[in-house]
């Protein structure tokens, strides 16, 4: 079984975002730049398959600009045996990612497409669920762990009530959550290794996948600051001050 | 322009995030109509049809329905989507699931996670975990759309008295079949509905030392969170996670105990209306949001917090 991994490239978790001063989005020149965490963890329980020997081939795939190749180098560092790029400088949109990695998986025919459940750049939640959607392919989302191999699996999502088990026929569409694994560190020489791993560039109009936008981003402002509050010096003062200057305990 | 709200809920009573989806649909168009798809489910159309101001409650009750398994609900929305102009849902891990199925079967851009609504075409929403916030114009023709629960003031519960109709199931795909659930059964108030919520991070160092969080939760009447580090490390379930990927809180008052404060914890709590906190490390970012910050030993503080609390 092949299994594909899509990835993306973001702002770097531990980069606190500027917002432009034209409010057309936020800054990303110069900025960190690395691959989405819950990617990570996608990338680590597809390479983890084949070192269980349940999958034969791990690909990563990426649709972004040409520097999304940082990004799949690091996937096949990770372990993922090849790498494709879909090259493309439009703003990416859940949809129109989920249509390219549909032709990708018609191009390929996994068994399995793992991704992460939401990419921290923007918050949407919805690539997975879409890709499975056009695949007409069943979709275990939020999963923390996942059971069997072959015909069915079993997944445990987290859900806001708290876990719900899922029995789910293959092929499939998983989105990772966070308590799935520890995503590894590339070392060195696998990072070395990855160099050789062949990566291979199309572009969305290669697929026959319009990019084009559905959705305006009208502007991007600041979130309204926080005022800075005090220092407390006890308990005592903390209770005092909850209950009768911000009145919110009685 | 009317907009069709999808109730969560289980099987016997509504969920509260649908209220205020109900909420963010009333400020969309002010024509709701509300979509029930359960099995067994009648007495959550009762309930939802005395929502004030609702115009119909739609009823699927069909087997297909009962687990929320979103290969089979979302073909439904799929078919009646042609008589609305919006269809919303909470952003929980319900809204999550099945709406982007939808959105793709219907070929629409959904926009997730709302916290304003503009006009009918154009919504307020976070992103980067809200270290920026967004305002996006739909083009298509027909908008799927999640609300952040915390942003809209949930809609009254009683007073209305809609009529229901049912409506024809759409099969089970076949895809996915519910196997069990481990619910966490908590006497505390609702995390995301609390009005006040203490959580705990790594600070706490085990899951025993959660039950001084409790007891001063039990005294406050408030819901019980933790940090991502504090789930990751076992001491409390996937549920009490407050933050960027858990759940988004925005009580009259946040008490942070143990947590340090990283920019993911903060994007679920930062719109509380009162922070505190109590962290031995002063430099700790918790303290730049905090209203009231305590520097101090958790493990003294807390049961001294609970002492004075009588």
């Amino acid at each position: 079984m092949k299994v594909l991994v899509p990835i993306k490239r973001v702002i770097d978790a531990n980069i606190k975002v500027r917002v432009k001063a034209d409010n057309s989005g936020v800054e990303t020149q110069n900025v960190k730049m690395a691959m989405n965490p819950f990617c990570e963890i996608a990338v680590e329980a597809a390479v983890r398959m084949k070192e269980a020997g349940t999958a034969e081939e791990v690909i990563v795939v990426s649709v972004g600009p040409s520097t999304s190749q940082e990004t799949l180098r690091t996937g096949l560092a990770m372990g993922a045996d090849r790498a494709i790029l879909v090259e493309t400088d439009e703003q990416l949109e859940p949809l129109s990612v989920a249509k390219v990695l549909k032709a990708i998986v018609e191009k390929e025919g996994p068994g399995l497409v793992i991704l992460g459940k939401q990419a921290i750049d923007g918050d949407n939640n919805q690539t997975g669920q879409m890709l499975a959607a056009l695949l007409g392919w069943s979709q275990g989302t939020f999963v923390s762990k996942i059971e069997g191999s072959g015909d069915s699996l079993t997944v445990t999502r987290e859900v806001d009530a708290g876990l719900a088990s899922v029995e789910i026929k293959t092929p499939a569409v998983l989105t990772v959550d966070l308590r799935l694994n520890e995503p590894r560190y590339a070392s060195l020489p696998n990072i070395m290794k990855a160099k050789k791993k062949p990566l291979d560039t199309m572009t969305a109009g290669d697929l026959g996948v319009d990019m084009t936008p559905r959705v305006k981003v009208v502007k991007v402002s600041e979130p309204p600051a926080r005022e800075a509050g005090i220092k407390v010096a006890d308990v005592a003062e903390l209770v005092d001050k909850l209950r009768n200057e911000a009145k919110v305990i009685s | 322009m009317s907009t069709l709200v999808v109730a969560e809920h289980n099987n016997a009573e509504l969920a509260s995030a649908t209220f205020s989806a109900v909420a963010a649909a009333n400020a969309i168009s002010g024509d709701t109509d509300i979509l029930v798809a359960g099995s067994g489910c009648a007495a959550v159309a009762e309930a939802a049809a005395k929502i004030p101001g609702v115009g119909k409650v739609l009823v699927a009750d069909a087997p297909e329905y009962e687990h929320d398994i979103a290969e089979n609900v979302a073909p439904l929305l799929v078919k009646l989507a042609a008589n609305y102009s919006h269809v919303v849902a909470a952003a929980s891990t319900f809204g999550k699931n099945v709406m982007p199925r939808a959105a793709a079967l219907l070929d629409v851009q959904q926009i997730s996670d709302i916290i304003g609504v503009e006009s009918d075409d154009t919504f307020v929403r976070p992103i980067y975990a809200g270290n920026a916030i967004a305002t996006v114009q739909s083009t298509d023709s027909v908008k799927l759309v999640t609300v952040r629960t915390t942003a809209f003031e949930p809609v009254a519960a009683e007073g209305g008295s809609a009529a229901t109709e049912a409506v024809d199931g759409t099969g089970d795909a076949g895809l996915s079949t519910f196997k069990g659930a481990e619910v966490t059964e908590s006497e505390r108030p609702e995390l995301t509905t609390a009005k006040v919520v203490i959580s705990g991070g790594r600070g706490m160092k085990a899951g025993e030392n959660f039950a001084m969080l409790e007891s001063v939760a039990d005294k406050l009447g408030a819901a019980v969170g933790a940090s991502r580090a504090a789930v990751d490390a076992g001491y409390v379930t996937n549920d009490f996670q407050v933050g960027q990927t858990g759940k988004v809180v925005a009580p009259d008052l946040y008490i942070a105990v143990g947590i340090s404060g990283a920019i993911q914890h903060l994007a679920g709590m930062k719109d509380s209306k009162i922070i505190a906190c109590i962290n031995n490390d002063e430099e700790a970012p918790i303290f730049q949001v905090a209203d009231y910050g305590l520097v101090a030993d958790l493990f003294d503080a807390v049961p001294a917090l609970d002492k004075e609390l009588g």
